[in-house]
């Protein structure tokens, strides 16, 4: 298992000119980078980052774009990895944070946290690539010619939890900016707002 | 056909007049004759999805991208799309028209079909303005979506009421 920070901290080294949606590593990210092509929408509904990336990929397809998304998410919306391959966005490097429970609701485990091969369902579901990684060293050597590489890819990582048991209205808020805030800098800075 | 009929070739010029580029959609049992025409417009990508909920995440991200997508789902779908209209569309402030096959609909208001009892309903409780368009001269109404849905930027709905006009031919 993999700390997210630290493997963060390693794909930076490679992000170049990529929109980077951080999803569920948002708040490890944001220590990062916070410019107008860096996308932490929080959640806006569970399930959808994958649809957001899909969107933002296809509608860019000059620039690569990053998505840190989580086994959470994709559990609630399997479906989206058909979606995704089918309209197969070279451009697209899906990474999934699997941390194997809802850590922000207390730490319990996702369903079939054990048992449930997230590559090998996003290669069934037509990816040409998927990856897992448990080791950063592992993660640090393949990344630069996973990511030298056409998309759509899938990368499933390991990571462990960080659990939040705190009541939500008690929490320090970490985001800068409001969700509708990012989309409207990303839009300026693409040149299309 | 009948001429109180709205056709899909009207929709599709609707579509086109307001400059849509993207088709996020499920099929529903009304809008086939809409697909073949999509299909055959290599200027419009149509991305198929396989729950309607998924269509809104993936319009923000193509709207966040600069392009003008349209969703076109059935009033069942949209139900079952509550958060994700929600957070992803109304959220994030996405101008975007909903074109939404009315299931159920009846006109005279006695429905066997609950879909149709509660999507008005759902409508109103989210707070998203709506059209009703049942045939070709109701059409202009598509327009007056989306141009209320730019103008707010937020989702605007396009009721379908197809299932008693014979939309699907």
């Amino acid at each position: 298992m993999m700390h997210t920070a630290e493997l963060l901290q390693v794909f930076a080294a490679h992000r170049g000119d990529a929109i980077v949606i951080s999803g569920r590593g948002g708040k490890q990210w944001l220590q990062i980078s916070d410019t107008a092509l860096d996308l932490p929408l929080g959640d806006p509904a569970m399930g959808g980052h994958s649809g957001f990336g899909l969107g933002l990929a296809l509608a860019q397809p000059d620039k690569r774009v990053v998505l840190f998304d989580s086994e959470g998410d994709i559990l609630m919306s399997l479906g989206q990895l058909a979606t995704i391959a089918e309209q197969a966005p070279a451009n697209f490097y899906h990474f999934i944070l699997d941390n194997e429970v809802y850590a922000t609701t207390g730490g319990q485990p996702v369903p079939g946290a054990k048992t449930v091969d997230y590559a090998a369902m996003a290669k069934a579901c037509g990816y040409p690539r998927a990856f897992s990684f448990s080791d950063l060293a592992d993660f640090k050597r393949e990344l630069p010619a996973i990511l030298g590489a056409p998309g759509p890819v899938f990368v499933a990582l390991k990571v462990l939890p960080e659990v939040e048991n705190t009541p939500i209205g008690q929490r320090v808020r970490w985001r800068k900016r409001s969700s509708d805030k990012v989309v409207s800098d990303a839009r300026a800075a693409l040149g299309v707002g | 056909m009948s001429s109180e009929a709205l056709s899909p070739e009207t929709v599709m010029r609707q579509m086109k007049q307001n400059g849509v580029t993207d088709v996020v959609w499920l099929p529903d049992s009304e809008t086939n004759w809409l697909f073949l025409l999509m299909k055959a417009d290599p200027d419009l990508r149509l991305v198929g999805v396989t729950r309607e909920g998924h269509a809104c995440s993936i319009t923000a991200g193509l709207y966040a991208g600069g392009r003008k997508p349209m969703m076109l789902i059935q009033n069942t779908g949209m139900l079952e799309s509550g958060d994700s209209i929600r957070g992803w569309l109304m959220g994030l402030n996405v101008p975007v028209v909903l074109m939404v096959g009315y299931r159920g609909y009846t006109r005279h208001g006695v429905n066997t079909d609950t879909a149709a009892t509660y999507t008005e309903r759902f409508l109103m409780a989210f707070n998203i303005p709506f059209f009703l368009i049942e045939n070709d001269s109701d059409s202009d109404r598509i327009t007056k979506a989306f141009e209320l849905a730019d103008k707010t930027r937020q989702p605007v709905v396009v009721l379908v009421g197809d299932e008693y006009h014979g939309f699907n031919r």
